[in-house]
């Protein structure tokens, strides 16, 4: 299992659009992929697990992700991450 | 009889037309119990299918008709279709506790509709009207009615809706629908956005709407005042025919000017810029139609934190800013802190008079390795735009050399560590003392330009501080004093062949304008809202008609006979 933590630096946090770009890179894994915000877990391929979190700016997530392609799968989600300026770190 | 009705403003302009009530089916429904959960599962999968290839065609259509950036949210719409969280528990229900699936469907989706209704935050709160949009779509198709097309309607009309959705408004035609009217919703709502955008008037929570009027009613929309007038006499129909035509006048010269230049009617081009605090400030700018940014306030960087901010962050957001305005000039001021702009992390002694204190420039000599961090971020993201930087308070030409040199020896710092930089940076002052605009014309043989700092410039002239009452009448822009420096300054930087702005209030007053355009003032930067407004007054004075006056106004006696003198030119 991979463990990351990133600060969501996207002004408007996780709206719409950041948290669809996210959950659409990662469907193509096999990995259990989940998303740790306020002591809440959600799995992150789902869209509305994401944005039923509210997760506002300046917020940090944990992400793990565990599974035959969970390094390739923790990749995805810094690559997806930084271009579609939600995290930048 | 007449009738008005309040609401939100939520997108401008007056439309006139007849109401359209746009209602969605019935898909009320029975819980029922299912004998085969897999056929079950089979129809929901069905319906998730259509409802799947319905949202790609209108996704498609978004794009095209509003762009990529709108039609985005029904990318998210196609993923909550397929979200395993949601499929997942329906699918769950259907076997367990073998219910049909509409009611499998409603159970969980009110649960995630609940979730976000009871968020704190304006904008996910309507994103449960987007779970409620796609679920209603699948429902429909589980229950095999119709769900509303307003792509059908063909004539002109207003739509009523108790709300509207994404999928209703992206199939708005605007040569058909005029505007529309809710119930729900509120200026962030995607209605209200995609209104926004197809610049249709739009009143949103309208309380009562549906009830209240019927289909076929004559109706004036006013998405100004966020009002509509149902069954309106004669004599208000005119009176909005006109305000219509106003604002459509309006809105098209303000927009003809958006891309175009600032030229004035007798072919003479200035550069309108605008003042800016931070990097989010510039999408507004070139919004509003900034040629350039003529002020870019750095203190931003030093407030609100607990430590001086690195030359990493500095970097950063000057690229950033840089970055977004491309060839377009930035006018970067370099840090006018201290005085009545206290840090707390920062022990500066208390002192009587800030104003005339240790504060701007005066500071940064005073603490050059703060200074020079300032000095390599903006050298090093030159690179990224066409930068100009000035120097704020500057008094004395010693202060200035002192400054430039500074610079300089970050530039071959920076050179020697190979770092890239565009080595023509033009570096330039505030004028905003008055030693420095009597002197002007030394000043001009070293400086690459001025920025005339008007706000500061009249309270250190007439020695009032306009934010003291008693003496605030004291704080005159159009004392003759003030005017004599600012032709002063302009006339100086044009004898060495260097240009002139100005980047105080000044330089947006409808008054001011005529004056300093016959002046000869090169760039006039003020708030991003001032700038069409101001390039239209542009367009219609006469630079050549104005500067035979030049010479009476500066005689004048008092800053109210300047006004009354120009007001009637």
């Amino acid at each position: 299992m991979i463990e990351k933590q990133f600060k969501i630096t996207d002004e408007a946090g996780m709206h719409a659009r950041p948290a669809s770009a996210l959950v659409g890179s990662l469907n193509k894994f096999k990995s259990d992929i989940q998303l740790e915000f306020n002591g809440k877990k959600v799995n992150l391929k789902s869209i509305l697990g994401v944005m039923s979190l509210g997760i506002s700016s300046g917020s940090i997530v944990t992400i793990t992700a565990d599974g035959e392609d969970e390094a390739e799968a923790m990749a995805k989600v810094e690559e997806t991450m930084k271009a579609e300026g939600i995290s930048n770190q | 009889m007449t009738t008005e009705l309040y609401g939100i403003a939520a997108s401008d302009g007056i439309a006139i037309a007849k109401t359209y009530r746009l209602e969605s089916p019935s898909l009320l429904f029975d819980k029922t119990t299912i004998e085969d959960p897999e056929a079950e599962i089979e129809r929901l999968h069905a319906a998730l299918t259509v409802s799947m290839q319905e949202l790609e065609l209108i996704k498609e259509q978004a794009e095209k008709q509003i762009g990529p950036k709108e039609a985005a949210i029904f990318g998210a719409h196609l993923m909550v279709l397929s979200d395993p969280e949601l499929i997942g528990p329906i699918t769950e229900k259907i076997k367990n506790d073998g219910v049909n699936a509409e009611f499998a469907l409603q159970e969980v989706s009110d649960m995630f509709m609940e979730i976000f209704a009871s968020m704190d935050n304006e904008y996910m709160q309507e994103r449960a009207a987007d779970i409620k949009d796609v679920r209603n779509r699948v429902l429909a198709h589980l229950l095999g009615v119709k769900f509303p097309n307003p792509g059908l309607i063909s004539e002109k009309v207003i739509l009523l809706a108790e709300d509207l959705t994404p999928s209703d408004t992206v199939q708005f035609n605007p040569e058909f629908i005029q505007g529309f009217v809710t119930e729900i919703g509120g200026r962030t709502s995607h209605s209200a956005i995609l209104a926004r955008t197809l610049e249709i008037p739009a009143v949103v929570g309208v309380k009562k709407l549906m009830a209240s009027l019927e289909d076929g009613t004559l109706l004036i929309i006013d998405g100004i005042e966020g009002k509509i007038i149902a069954d309106p006499s004669a004599e208000i129909i005119e009176e909005y025919e006109q305000r219509q035509k106003h604002f459509a006048a309006q809105k098209d010269e303000l927009a003809s000017l958006k891309d175009a230049a600032t030229v004035s009617s007798d072919g003479f081009e200035v550069e309108l810029g605008a003042n800016i605090g931070s990097p989010k400030d510039v999408a507004s700018a070139l919004e509003n139609g900034a040629e350039a940014i003529g002020l870019f306030r750095t203190e931003f960087l030093y407030m609100g934190r607990d430590s001086f901010p690195t030359e990493e962050q500095q970097f950063e957001m000057y690229s950033e800013v840089l970055k977004r305005m491309g060839s377009k000039p930035t006018v970067v001021r370099t840090m006018d802190i201290g005085g009545d702009k206290e840090l707390s992390y920062m022990d500066l002694p208390k002192e009587l008079n800030p104003f005339l204190g240790l504060r701007a420039i005066r500071l940064s000599l005073n603490m050059p390795d703060l200074f020079r961090t300032q000095l390599r971020a903006l050298i090093r993201a030159s690179v990224h735009g066409n930068l100009k930087i000035m120097f704020p308070m500057i008094a004395t030409l010693e202060e200035f050399r002192q400054a430039k040199r500074l610079f300089i020896e970050e530039q071959e710092k920076l050179a020697a560590e190979g770092i890239a930089f565009n080595d023509n940076i033009e570096v330039g002052i505030m004028v905003e003392i008055p030693s420095t605009a009597v002197m002007a014309d030394v000043f001009a043989k070293e400086v690459d330009f001025f920025s005339i700092g008007t706000n500061d410039l009249i309270q250190y002239t007439l020695a009032a501080d306009r934010m003291n009452e008693n003496v605030a009448h004291l704080y005159q822009p159009f004392n003759p004093a003030i005017l004599r420096m600012v032709k002063m300054v302009i006339d100086a930087a044009h004898k060495e062949g260097k240009w002139a702005g100005m980047c105080g209030e000044m330089a947006g007053e409808e008054l001011a304008v005529p004056i300093l355009l016959a002046m000869g003032l090169d760039e006039f930067s003020m708030s991003a809202t001032s700038i069409l407004k101001t390039r239209s007054i542009i367009s219609k004075l006469s630079k050549a008609e104005i500067e035979p006056h030049i010479d009476a106004i500066l005689s004048l006696a008092t800053a109210e006979d300047v006004k009354n003198y120009v007001s009637k030119i």
